[in-house]
């Protein structure tokens, strides 16, 4: 039996790679621990070691091809006393992974292509004939800080493997190299002190962004956030201000359990103090990230693990600022409002895009900014639809879902044809089994039998 | 630079500044000013006029006073709830800090802070903080930024006996040594969390040593002899500013009431606080050595406590005859407005 060398999984959420180099060629002898290839992620470069002794037999894909799938057949060892004949190239390439399939959408869904996109038309901030380029949400919010650190020379990043290590998600590739350890700084696995350290220098005037590696992790620090930053201001009647920005990967990554997968939009975004932002598009990252660093308060930016290597328009501007409070409606639709943000958004365009295949069109409201909230945007478009379904990658009870549902009682009752419904995860601690977690994800298959629901057409 | 290694202060003549007699005459003004304030706020908790919580500083005056002479313009401050003395030692109006008290519109934080809650800008005095331990975190990130901006100011942060057994003081620790941040730890060791004495309440008792494990060094000062505090200020200053990284200090210290005023102070015996004020009273301690010096006579002391008790007094009557805040404040000071955006 040949042994098959395939495309290996190197994080929780990686698809596909770069295999970037072959270090042996056919008819090498290889043994168990040689290195065999360097494999590129959006994250890293990793080394493919074999895990048998044996003869490189064949070399099923070159050097230097993008996306190759994980589980993708790349090479095929001869055990002793086989030779290239025992090959069987019809080897199926790629496997179905355990791990892609989680996510629900391995790999064929994601083509650009196949991808409703979030459009940015009519956005006032972007003035016509723009130039977009397309890019990453990762790379989006690297070049956020970038340009301003930058501009103010106050503004520095301080976390866990934000410097040498180039950021746990990449997310800060190359800051160290243009600004130095004085401004990107590797601390300690130290949360609750090294974010208290941040709100005392925000206090004491510099602007520090203070990365989390995940948002799991800054329970252990949610004191300063809320006692020391958002409340200072406030005690000591307006004379100290603490402009920070504490940011990193929030909700659900894949396959990481209950832990490591938990969102936290709806804690921050109910306390008086915090400003709350949680962008879906790459756009919206750089835009709302740069408003961030730049406003006086203590801003609560909430990325999403999945969504980094997801690549959308972002204008050519020199200095892409957004408004801080205001939700974009990212698909105009008549029948039904469906509001949701960060990766909710993602599978709520899907929801639309198989609604419309029925005969619905839905309006998706992306809402951004968690606090303050904009309602405005919600209610009119509730007017105008009579119907709305939140749809919501958290829990259900005091969710950000609860909120809008709640205020629409209050404000918008007599325009709604329906009760509004919550599409949420599931109740339950975060499960690591492949099935499970599936169930207990939002799902646009979720959201269209809801909004069948309040549309009366289930 | 080599860093001094932990240390008990010894007696020696070094360990006792030597205080000129217009700064003799100025250490017990200010400790009296403490006292005097202490003593009226705790009087008008009684009358109702101050409400929530209310931790006096009465016996800990020497502390602060022999610490805050030996700081510079650029330095700054940060302490927990126990904060009204600080205040006055950073020269604080005495009306702003009294008229916080009973939560009026003239208070420093326009009433909405209160008495654990307080701040000034203007005189690099960060607070006034009521989550015990949290204000070493952020007296970390505090000098950090002094370090960072390169103004030669050190951070001060003040903290309890109690606070010293919160994890994130570690983690301070740890990052301000490693980055050499200018920090003076200094912990008032007052002998009681709350109710429970640093024997109940810490394995290892020497508080001072507690930076061993990071590389700090720490000495214990006798907190009740402002002549040792402020000795001890300007060697640890001196060592901090000049890029040393941090210093911790422990003040051997003793607080007379209560943790707070609902505070029946059932944990200790009433012999205790008697020896204390009996044998190591701060201000009677600094009056001795005062009268000693011929620095000022009985009645110049006496004439200066009754023009401090007058000073208190007119911020009582501040603090009663402000307004409370008006209803609008409630909605005041929650976010900082934004520059305007540029495109």
């Amino acid at each position: 039996m040949t042994i098959e060398i395939l495309m290996p999984a190197l994080s929780p959420t990686m698809e596909e790679g770069t295999l970037s180099k072959w270090l042996v060629k056919e008819g090498d002898k290889v043994a168990s621990g040689d290195i065999l290839a360097e494999i590129e992620t959006d994250k890293a470069t990793m080394e493919l070691e074999s895990i048998d002794d044996g003869t490189v037999g064949k070399i099923l894909v070159e050097e230097g091809t993008e996306g190759v799938a994980v589980n993708t057949l790349v090479a095929v060892l001869l055990e002793e006393g086989e030779s290239e004949a025992d090959i069987d190239v019809k080897a199926p390439p790629p496997k179905e992974s355990g791990d892609a399939a989680v996510r629900a959408e391995p790999v064929e869904a994601r083509p650009e292509a196949k991808k409703p996109a979030a459009s940015l038309a009519g956005d006032p901030d972007i003035p016509d004939g723009t130039e977009m380029k397309s890019q990453t949400v990762r790379d989006a919010l690297r070049d956020a800080m970038a340009e301003e650190m930058r501009r103010d020379e106050t503004v520095f990043l301080i976390g866990e493997e934000v410097a040498e290590y180039q950021g746990a998600y990449k997310v800060s590739q190359g800051l160290l190299e243009e600004f130095g350890a004085r401004r990107v700084i590797d601390t300690p696995i130290t949360e609750h002190g090294f974010t208290g350290l941040g709100a005392g220098a925000a206090f004491a005037g510099l602007k520090p962004i203070v990365e989390f590696m995940t948002f799991n992790f800054a329970m252990q620090a949610i004191d300063h956030i809320i006692n020391s930053a958002a409340k200072t201001r406030y005690m000591s009647g307006g004379q100290i201000t603490c402009p920070i920005v504490f940011r990193g990967p929030n909700g659900a990554a894949s396959r990481v359990a209950a832990q490591h997968s938990q969102n936290y939009a709806a804690w921050y975004a109910a306390v008086p103090g915090l400003k709350v932002i949680a962008p879906y598009s790459a756009a919206d990252a750089k835009g709302l990230l740069k408003a961030a660093i730049r406003d006086p308060n203590p801003v609560v930016f909430l990325e999403n693990e999945i969504l980094y290597g997801d690549s959308s328009d972002v204008p050519e501007m020199d200095d892409y600022v957004l408004p801080i409070g205001k939700a974009r409606i990212v698909r105009e639709g008549s029948d039904v409002t469906i509001v949701s943000y960060t990766i909710g958004v993602r599978e709520s365009l899907k929801a639309a895009e198989m609604l419309a295949g029925e005969g619905i069109e839905a309006e998706v409201i992306d809402l951004r900014s968690l606090r303050p909230l904009d309602m405005e945007t919600v209610i009119a478009s509730v007017k105008k639809t009579n119907r709305c379904v939140v749809a919501e990658e958290n829990w259900p009870q005091c969710s950000i879902a609860s909120e809008v549902s709640s205020r629409l009682m209050e404000d918008a009752f007599d325009w709604l044809d329906a009760p509004v419904l919550r599409v949420t995860d599931a109740d339950t601690p975060t499960p690591y089994a492949a099935n499970l977690e599936k169930l207990w994800l939002l799902s646009a298959d979720r959201i269209v039998e809801a909004v069948k629901k309040v549309s009366y057409r289930d | 630079m080599a860093k001094a290694s932990t240390a008990k202060t010894k007696s020696g003549a070094k360990d006792v500044y030597q205080a000129s007699k217009d700064e003799l005459l100025e250490f017990y003004r200010q400790m009296l000013l403490i006292r005097r304030f202490e003593e009226r706020a705790g009087q008008m908790y009684g009358m109702g006029l101050i409400g929530g919580f209310c931790h006096l500083y009465i016996g800990q005056e020497a502390v602060v006073v022999g610490l805050q002479t030996a700081t510079e313009d650029q330095d700054s401050v940060i302490t927990g709830y126990r904060d009204h003395g600080h205040m006055l030692a950073c020269g604080i109006d005495a009306k702003a800090v009294m008229a916080e008290l009973t939560g009026r519109c003239d208070g420093i934080s326009k009433g909405k802070g209160g008495s654990m809650h307080m701040f000034s800008t203007d005189h690099g005095f960060y607070g006034g903080h009521g989550i015990v331990g949290a204000q070493v975190s952020l007296g970390t990130g505090i000098a950090f930024a002094h370090k960072y901006k390169e103004d030669n100011g050190i951070c001060l942060a003040y903290f309890g006996d109690g606070a010293a057994n919160q994890g994130q003081v570690y983690e301070s620790f740890n990052m301000a040594e490693l980055w050499g941040l200018p920090v003076v730890f200094v912990i008032e060791n007052n002998q009681y969390a709350m109710g429970t004495s640093v024997k109940r309440s810490s394995a290892a008792t020497a508080l001072y040593r507690r930076g061993e494990g990071y590389n700090i060094p720490g000495r214990q000062v006798d907190g009740m002899n402002v002549l040792k505090v402020r000795a001890a200020a300007e060697s640890a200053f001196a060592e901090v500013r000049s890029g040393g990284g941090p210093v911790i200090l422990e003040m051997m210290t003793y607080r007379y009431r209560g943790h707070s005023m609902s505070d029946p102070a059932k944990y200790r015996s009433k012999e205790e606080v008697k020896k204390m004020r009996d044998e190591q009273d701060p201000i009677t301690q600094l009056k001795d050595i005062i009268l000693k010096l011929k620095a000022a006579g009985e009645d110049d002391l006496k004439a200066l406590d009754k023009d401090i008790k007058a000073e208190i007094a007119a911020a009582a009557e501040f603090a009663q005859n402000s307004p409370e805040p008006g209803a609008d404040e409630l909605y005041t000071d929650i976010y900082a407005k934004p520059k305007e955006r540029s495109l």
